[in-house]
């Protein structure tokens, strides 16, 4: 086959395409200093901090194990909600997105990749969460791996499309981290990431009950406190699916590529 | 062959007709500048073209395709600088042509095309280290790593300064030099007549002229011929300057006067663009 037959016959073929996109959502996100320590690093940092100030048992569980599941959960809205609304907007209002749209690749193979690139972040925080357990605390790792990995991709899905229908509303890449953190931090706190919430008032708490991150903690608690499979669990994926339908529904109607008008 | 064909191209936001019936058509290896001031339509008809915004009529074809249809074929051929737009801070100059290469079937070498930008010693540097005309250069980069046939600059020395401006002008005239198709929009005259083959110019969605840029000024406006006479500046426009001044000549001969500070100019481009441009609110002024 000569060379000129090679280059007409050669479409990318989408694999090689989605890889390459996948390594350069990789080393964006490594050398950006800020959402490395924010995105990947504090979860890691509250699991160390928390887990020194329990001790002791929380809901008849020694507090480091506790606290694991409660961050792990954590982590994932850190990452797949707040991580990825504050860099989809950041792309948006300086015009990546936009220019993106200019070159063949496709928006189906953009968005999949950052989708992969930002569950890779959230594997390998998770499995640093579980390291810092095991070294510090001696917290045992999942008994069933498959229904655990099962529990927190399915958690990072739907905060991925929660994160991508916040990023659809907010304005501005100034605002966008207050405003994320606005909701995250609140939720964590209602929701027991941080520690029980039996203490905090009934108004308090049905806030928390309606939140999906009360679900996802919920979920990973019975696979891996109480090693229960992942389908045990109804209810929880019930909701989690919820939010997760209503964040894509309002992706699809309201995300947009291009940056408001200036 | 033509590499842009537009007729009838209409465009409204809401109740805002931002683009109303505009034709032109652009040769292949043709340099086209879109002049006009800002609000005159000229990034909506750009972004009809690019394929980001729908038309409400008229037809279009980029390289033979329709933009709002795209075949595959169309994004590998296109390049494309925005008017604002920023790259990932912490990449380097090298990484980010990198990435961008790996979206073309065929893209030109990166230290190739950071050479032709002129960025060779600033490769390893990160984006957010470079200047502003350096980002510029690295945007023109990115818009030349898939070895595209038509590139569209919008806007592209806008906020330089001259120097940097004169940097950006010479790359552009090197995209001739590849044989590229150039479709580019400004509000700056000088930088139309300095890089166009041809220029149109645009007032509120309409094109009002398009020509090269000797044509325009050879159409459009009169002669003007200066002189004072008992210490008043006196002007006169005229299409027939030879005869005017055979006139005036004459008439000051037999006063046996002087007609001081003569001056006869023809118009400059700049005039022409303004009186084109300004047609409008005179207009407006006068009803």
């Amino acid at each position: 086959m000569s060379a000129e037959a090679i280059r007409v016959s050669s479409r990318r073929p989408p694999r090689a395409l989605f890889l390459h996109q996948l390594r350069s959502e990789q080393l964006v996100f490594w050398r950006s200093r800020e959402a490395a320590f924010f995105i990947f690093i504090f979860p890691l940092l509250l699991y160390l901090l928390l887990s020194a100030v329990y001790t002791g048992k929380i809901h008849g569980r020694s507090a480091a194990e506790y606290l694991l599941a409660g961050l792990v959960a954590y982590g994932c809205a850190n990452t797949a909600f707040a991580g990825l609304a504050i860099q989809l907007v950041l792309r948006r209002e300086s015009g990546i997105l936009k220019r993106l749209r200019s070159t063949p690749l496709p928006p189906a193979t953009y968005v999949m990749s950052l989708l992969v690139s930002t569950l890779v972040v959230f594997l390998l925080q998770t499995l640093g969460m579980f390291l810092l357990g095991r070294v510090l605390h001696g917290t045992p790792f999942p008994s069933d791996v498959g229904s655990f990995l099962v529990a927190i991709v399915i958690g990072a899905a739907v905060f991925a499309a929660l994160g991508t229908a916040t990023a659809s509303v907010i304005r501005s890449a100034e605002g966008s981290s207050a405003v994320v953190n606005f909701i995250l931090l609140p939720m964590a706190f209602l929701s027991g990431s941080f520690g029980p919430t039996h203490r905090l008032g009934p108004f308090l708490q049905a806030i928390g009950d309606v939140l999906p991150l009360k679900y996802l903690i919920d979920l990973v608690d019975a696979v891996y406190l109480h090693g229960r499979g992942v389908w045990t669990q109804p209810e929880d994926l019930a909701v989690l699916a919820a939010w997760g339908v209503g964040g894509l529904i309002f992706t699809i109607f309201k995300f947009r590529w291009e940056p408001r008008e200036r | 062959m033509l590499a842009i064909e537009v007729s009838g191209l209409r465009k409204a936001y809401g109740s805002l007709e931002a683009v109303r019936g505009v034709d032109f058509s652009i040769e292949e290896g043709e340099v086209f500048g879109l002049l006009g001031p800002n609000g005159a339509g000229k990034t909506t008809t750009v972004e009809i073209l690019e394929g980001y915004r729908q038309r409400d009529a008229g037809e279009v074809r980029v390289l033979g395709h329709d933009p709002e249809r795209p075949g595959p074929e169309f994004r590998e051929r296109i390049g494309v600088v925005l008017q604002q737009s920023e790259l990932w801070p912490n990449l380097t100059v090298r990484e980010t042509h990198a990435i961008f290469a790996g979206y073309y079937r065929a893209p030109r070498a990166v230290d190739e095309v950071i050479a032709l930008v002129g960025l060779q010693e600033k490769a390893n540097a990160r984006v957010k280290s470079l200047s502003g005309g350096q980002k510029r250069r690295l945007d023109l980069g990115i818009a030349l790593i898939g070895d595209p046939d038509l590139v569209f600059l919008d806007e592209p020395t806008t906020g330089f300064d001259p120097q940097a401006r004169r940097a950006a002008w010479e790359m552009i005239r090197s995209l001739r030099s590849l044989g590229k198709t150039v479709l580019l929009t400004t509000h700056y005259l000088d930088e139309a007549e300095q890089l166009s083959d041809r220029v149109a110019v645009l007032r509120d969605g309409q094109i009002v002229r398009v020509g090269t840029p000797a044509e325009l000024t050879t159409t459009d406006l009169q002669t003007e011929i200066r002189y004072r006479e008992n210490g008043e500046e006196v002007l006169v426009r005229t299409d027939e300057p030879t005869r005017v001044l055979a006139e005036l000549a004459s008439a000051a001969i037999a006063r046996g006067e002087e007609l001081e500070g003569l001056q006869v100019r023809r118009p400059s481009l700049e005039e022409v663009y303004l009186a084109l441009t300004a047609e409008e609110n005179e207009a407006e002024a006068a009803s």
